[in-house]
C-alpha cells in the first residue's frame, strides 16, 4: 500500500471537495433564481403585460403565503418530520380572525396576535403528539390536516365572511405596496431573512440539522431533540397562523375552503427548494424561491394562455427533476468526496 | 446465570496488579452489572484507568465489553456497581452527563452528521459564540484545525463529515473528544473497519494524546495490536471482570487463556455420524473488500462451523453461499449442480435453507401468527388455485412446532408473543418444513436461555442424523466445538484454519481467529 501519498493527499483533497460542495449548495439557490428569471423572460417576450407592475406585484403576493408556509415547513422537514396541518391550519385562523372582526370588532393589531396564536396552539398540539406520544409526524399531522378542516367547516357552518365585515386597515396589508413592493411580501422577506440567518447563526438552529442528519448521533451529542422538535412544530404552526391573517386581508373573504390543499403545494414548494425530503438539510432562503419559481411558473402558463391544465403535471415535472438532480448531486458529492482517499481495504 | 464464582485457570496477578506508585486513577468501575430483562448482559464490570495509560479491555464476544462501554458512555444506567471519576462518584443520567464528566466514547460506527461540515460535527450545541450567542464559524474552524495539527492529520474542517472513510471519521471524532477536554477516551474495536496503515496513524495519534495525560480504554480483538499499544490489560468473560494485568507481566498465551476459559459441561455434546457425500462444495468464494478466497465442504450427517471473530466474514460468507449477496468470484455447487450467482430463490430449490442470525429483523414476521410464520417459505406446496388453504397451513404448523416442541399459546397467537428461543424454532420449523438437504443456520442459540439451547442442539444433533448436512456459524466458541465435526476459523475474510473435530480446541480455535500463531500456546 502506498500509505504515505494516501495520507499525505486527504488534505488537498478534502479542500477541493468541500469548496466544490460549497459551490454546488450555493448553484442550488443561484440555481432557482435564474430558473425564474428564465421563466419570466421567455414569458415577458410573448406578453408584455408579465412585467408590468401589477404583474409582478401579483406575483410576489401569490408567492408570499406558500413562501411563509414554506419556512415553518422547512424547519420541520430538516429534523426529518413533516407538517400537513399547515393549510388547515392557515383555513382555521383565517376564519376565526375574520368572525372575530365581523361579530366582535376587534382591533387589527389583535387580530394578528389571535391568528399567531391559534396556529401557535395546533403546532404545540401537533409538536406534543410527535415528541411526547411519539407518533409520526407523518400520521399525525395527516390527522390534524382532516381535524382542524373539521373544525373549521363547523364554526363557518355555510357561512361566510365578506369584504364589508373587515376593517380597511387590516386589508390594506393586502393590497398596499411600499414603493411598488406589496406589503404582504415585505413581511414574507423579513420572515425569511430573520428565519435563514437564525438556521445558520444559533446552536439551536443548527441542531435541528443534527436531528435531521443522524437522530442517534444528535441523541448522543446530548442534543434535545424532543425540545427543537417541538419548537419547530410551534413555529411552523405559528406561521401558518400568521399565513391565515395574511390570507383573510389579501382575499378580505373567507369561507372554509380558505388553505385547502396548500399543504402539497407547500411541500413542493420547499423541496424544488432544495430542502431534503429526509432532513438535514436545506435552507429556508431555497424553501422561499421555491414558493415563488412555483408561483411564477402558475402565472406564466396563465399569461402564456396555456391551459390550466399543464399547471399541476408542470409542478409535477419540476418536483420530479428536483428530486433527481437532488439525488445526482449527492451521489456526485459523495463520489468526489470517496474517491481516491485510499477506500481499499487491504483484505 | 452464570456461575457465581470462576477463578480463571491459571489467573494472574491480582486486579490492579503493579507495584511502585501508581498515579491516581482517572476512572474506576467497580462491580458494575446491568440486566434487560431476564438476559445479563454484565454481571460484575470493573476496570481503573489511569491517566497516560492505554488500557485494553478484551474478552470473547458476548463477554459484556460494550455493555461496560455504554455504562461509561451513560448511554445505559448500571443497575449495580459505582463508577468514580477522579476521586468523584458519578451517576450518568445520560451521554450529555458522561461528556461534561470527561469521558468520551469513540463508538465502533462513528456517528456523525453527514449533511454538516466536519468542524460543526466536532462542536455541535458547543460552537464557540460570538456577540448575540450567534456562532462564531472563522474561530469553530480554527479551532478544528489546530486540534487536527495536535493529532498530525490533514483534514479540512469545513468539508461536510459526508464520505468521510471511516478512519477519518474517527479521527473527527477524536478531535470532538480532544475540544471537550476528555481526560477519558473509550475506544470499541476501533481498528476493526480500519486498514494497517489507518491502523497505524490511529496508534501514533492515540500516543499523542497518552502523551498529553489521557486515560485511554481500548477494545480490540487484534492481540498483537493490544501487546504493541497497551500498558494495561483487562480481560472480561461471560459478563464478569477476570483480571487485569501490566501488559509486561503477561503473554499472549495467558491472556487466551483468560478469556476462553470456561466449562463445556452444560452443553450437548453432537453424537458422532458418519458422513455421506459431499452436498455443498465452496470453491474460492470471494466477495471483494468483505472476504478472499474461501472454500470449504459440508457433507451429508455432517455440521460444519464457521469459527471467527465478529467482522471477520462468517456472516457475509453464509449470505453469498445462499445468494442473498451476489459473489464477486468463485463457485458454489449443491449436490455437484452450480447455483447461479445472487438467487436465493434457485438456491432455495436447490434444497438450501437459511435461519439467519437476526430472528427479529430477518427471521419472523413478528406480527404474523405462528402458523403463518411457519408456513412462510412453504406457501407454493400450501397453494389450491392460487390461494393458501388454512387448514393445510395450521397443519403444517401443528406438524412442525410439535416436532420441535415449541411451547406457545395458540398456533393464532402473533410470533412476537413467543420468547427468544421458541421464535428461533419457529424459524427453524419454517424452513425445515421444506425438508433442506443444506441447512445454514446463524447464531443458532444467540439470546437463548441455556435449557432452550441444548434443545437447539439436540434438534441439529437428530437432524444431521438423518442426513441432512448443517453449516453453521456461531460466535461461542463452546457452541462450535461442541457441535460442529469440522471448524472453519476465518479472520479478516480468510480462512485461517480449518480443524476436525479432534484437533478442534479453544486454543488452536482462538488462535487461528486473532492470528497468534499457535506456537505461542503453551
Amino acid at each position: 500500500m502506498t500509505a504515505q501519498t494516501e495520507l499525505g493527499g486527504r488534505g488537498l483533497l478534502g479542500g477541493s471537495a468541500a469548496g466544490r460542495l460549497s459551490t454546488l449548495l450555493r448553484a442550488r439557490e443561484a440555481g432557482i433564481a435564474l430558473l425564474i428569471v428564465v421563466v419570466v423572460a421567455v414569458t415577458a417576450v410573448n406578453n408584455h403585460d408579465f412585467l408590468s407592475a401589477s404583474s409582478v406585484q401579483q406575483l410576489l403576493t401569490g408567492a408570499a403565503l406558500i413562501a411563509l408556509l414554506g419556512v415553518g415547513e422547512t424547519l420541520v422537514l430538516v429534523t426529518r418530520n413533516v407538517d400537513l396541518s399547515v393549510g388547515s391550519v392557515l383555513g382555521l385562523s383565517a376564519y376565526v380572525v375574520g368572525d372575530l372582526f365581523k361579530n366582535d370588532h376587534i382591533p387589527v393589531l389583535l387580530g394578528f396576535v389571535i391568528a399567531i396564536l391559534i396556529g401557535t396552539a395546533a403546532g404545540a398540539l401537533n409538536g406534543f403528539i410527535v415528541t411526547v406520544l411519539r407518533v409520526p409526524s407523518l400520521v399525525i399531522t395527516l390527522a390534524m390536516l382532516y381535524v382542524i378542516r373539521g373544525v373549521d367547516s363547523l364554526l363557518v357552518n355555510g357561512k361566510t365572511v365578506d369584504p364589508s365585515a373587515i376593517p380597511s386597515a387590516f386589508t390594506e396589508v393586502g393590497y398596499r405596496t411600499v414603493l411598488g413592493v406589496p406589503w404582504l411580501a415585505i413581511i414574507v422577506v423579513v420572515v425569511v431573512a430573520v428565519a435563514g440567518y437564525a438556521m445558520r447563526s444559533f446552536r439551536s438552529s443548527r441542531e435541528l440539522y443534527a436531528i435531521g442528519s443522524n437522530p442517534d448521533a444528535a441523541n448522543l451529542a446530548g442534543v434535545p431533540i424532543g425540545r427543537r422538535v417541538f419548537t419547530s412544530f410551534v413555529i411552523s404552526g405559528s406561521l401558518a397562523g400568521l399565513a391565515g391573517a395574511l390570507f383573510l386581508a389579501l382575499h378580505a373573504q373567507v369561507d372554509n375552503s380558505a388553505g385547502l390543499g396548500y399543504e402539497l403545494t407547500v411541500v413542493a414548494a420547499v423541496v424544488v427548494g432544495g430542502v431534503a425530503i429526509f432532513g438535514g438539510s436545506g435552507t429556508v432562503v431555497g424553501a422561499a424561491l421555491g414558493a415563488l419559481l412555483l408561483n411564477t411558473i402558475n402565472q406564466a402558463l396563465v399569461a402564456s394562455r396555456i391551459s390550466a391544465f399543464y399547471n399541476e403535471a408542470i409542478a409535477g415535472a419540476l418536483l420530479l427533476a428536483a428530486i433527481g438532480v437532488d439525488r445526482w448531486l449527492s451521489l456526485r458529492v459523495t463520489r468526489s468526496l470517496t474517491s481516491a482517499q485510499g477506500a481499499h481495504r487491504d483484505v | 446465570m452464570p456461575e457465581t464464582d470462576n477463578p480463571a485457570p491459571g489467573a494472574g496477578p491480582a486486579p490492579h496488579a503493579g507495584a511502585g506508585a501508581e498515579p491516581e486513577p482517572r476512572l474506576v468501575l467497580e462491580g458494575a452489572a446491568k440486566r434487560f430483562g431476564a438476559v445479563h448482559a454484565l454481571d460484575d464490570g470493573s476496570i481503573t484507568l489511569y491517566p497516560g495509560e492505554a488500557h485494553a479491555l478484551l474478552g470473547e464476544n458476548g463477554a459484556g465489553k460494550s455493555t461496560l462501554v455504554k455504562i461509561l458512555g451513560g448511554v445505559y444506567l448500571a443497575d449495580e456497581g459505582t463508577l468514580t471519576i477522579d476521586g468523584r462518584e458519578v451517576l450518568f443520567g445520560g451521554p450529555a452527563e458522561a461528556r461534561d464528566a470527561g469521558v468520551s466514547i469513540i463508538y465502533q460506527e462513528p456517528s456523525l452528521f453527514p449533511d454538516l461540515t466536519v468542524a460543526e460535527n466536532i462542536f455541535m450545541s458547543r460552537q464557540p459564540l460570538r456577540g448575540g450567542r450567534r456562532i462564531d464559524r472563522g474561530a469553530m474552524n480554527d479551532e478544528t484545525a489546530a486540534i487536527f495539527a495536535r493529532l498530525g492529520v490533514e483534514l479540512d474542517p469545513r468539508r461536510p463529515a459526508r464520505g468521510l472513510s471511516v478512519a477519518d471519521q474517527q479521527i473527527v471524532e477524536i478531535a470532538k473528544a480532544l475540544s471537550l477536554g476528555a481526560g477519558v477516551l473509550v475506544m470499541d474495536e476501533p481498528t476493526a473497519a480500519l486498514t494497517s496503515v489507518e491502523a497505524a496513524r490511529l496508534f501514533t495519534v492515540i500516543r499523542t494524546l497518552r502523551s498529553q495525560g489521557a486515560a485511554v480504554l481500548f477494545i480490540s480483538h487484534r492481540l498483537e495490536e493490544v501487546f504493541a499499544n497497551c500498558q494495561r490489560v483487562t480481560v472480561m468473560r461471560d459478563g464478569r471482570f477476570v483480571r487485569t494485568a501490566l501488559i509486561g507481566e503477561v503473554t499472549v498465551d495467558d491472556v487466551i487463556r483468560s478469556m476462553v476459559g470456561r466449562e463445556l459441561s452444560a452443553l450437548f455434546p453432537k453424537s458422532p455420524t458418519e458422513p455421506g457425500e459431499t452436498v455443498l462444495e465452496v470453491e474460492s468464494l470471494t466477495s471483494r473488500g468483505v472476504f478472499n478466497d474461501v472454500s470449504f465442504t459440508v457433507r451429508a450427517g455432517e455440521i460444519v462451523a464457521l469459527a471467527g471473530l465478529v467482522g471477520a466474514g462468517r456472516t457475509e460468507v453464509a449470505r453469498a453461499v445462499f445468494g442473498v449477496d451476489r459473489r464477486t468470484a468463485g463457485t458454489v455447487r449443491i449436490g455437484g449442480e452450480e447455483l447461479p450467482n445472487g438467487d436465493p430463490i434457485a438456491a432455495m430449490a436447490a434444497g438450501m435453507a437459511l435461519v439467519p442470525e437476526d430472528r427479529r429483523q430477518q427471521g419472523l414476521v413478528m406480527d404474523l401468527s405462528i402458523e403463518q410464520n411457519v408456513a412462510l417459505a412453504s406457501l407454493a406446496r400450501l397453494r389450491r388455485g392460487g390461494l393458501i388453504r388454512r387448514s393445510a397451513e395450521s397443519a403444517l404448523a401443528g406438524d412442525w412446532t410439535a416436532r420441535l416442541q415449541v411451547k406457545y399459546g395458540r398456533l393464532r397467537d402473533a410470533a412476537a408473543t413467543l420468547s427468544g428461543g421458541n421464535q428461533q424454532k419457529v424459524v427453524l420449523g419454517k424452513w425445515l418444513a421444506r425438508s433442506p438437504r443444506l441447512l445454514i443456520i446463524d447464531e443458532p442459540t444467540r439470546g437463548i436461555d441455556v435449557g432452550t439451547k441444548a434443545e437447539v442442539h439436540r434438534i441439529l444433533d437428530g437432524l444431521v442424523a438423518e442426513g441432512m448436512a448443517v453449516l453453521m456459524i456461531s460466535s461461542e466458541l463452546p457452541e462450535v466445538l461442541a457441535m460442529a465435526d469440522r471448524v472453519i476459523v476465518l479472520r479478516e475474510g480468510r480462512v485461517t484454519a480449518e480443524l476436525g473435530r479432534d484437533e478442534a480446541d479453544e486454543d488452536s480455535v482462538m488462535y487461528a481467529a486473532t492470528g497468534q500463531l499457535s506456537g505461542a500456546a503453551a
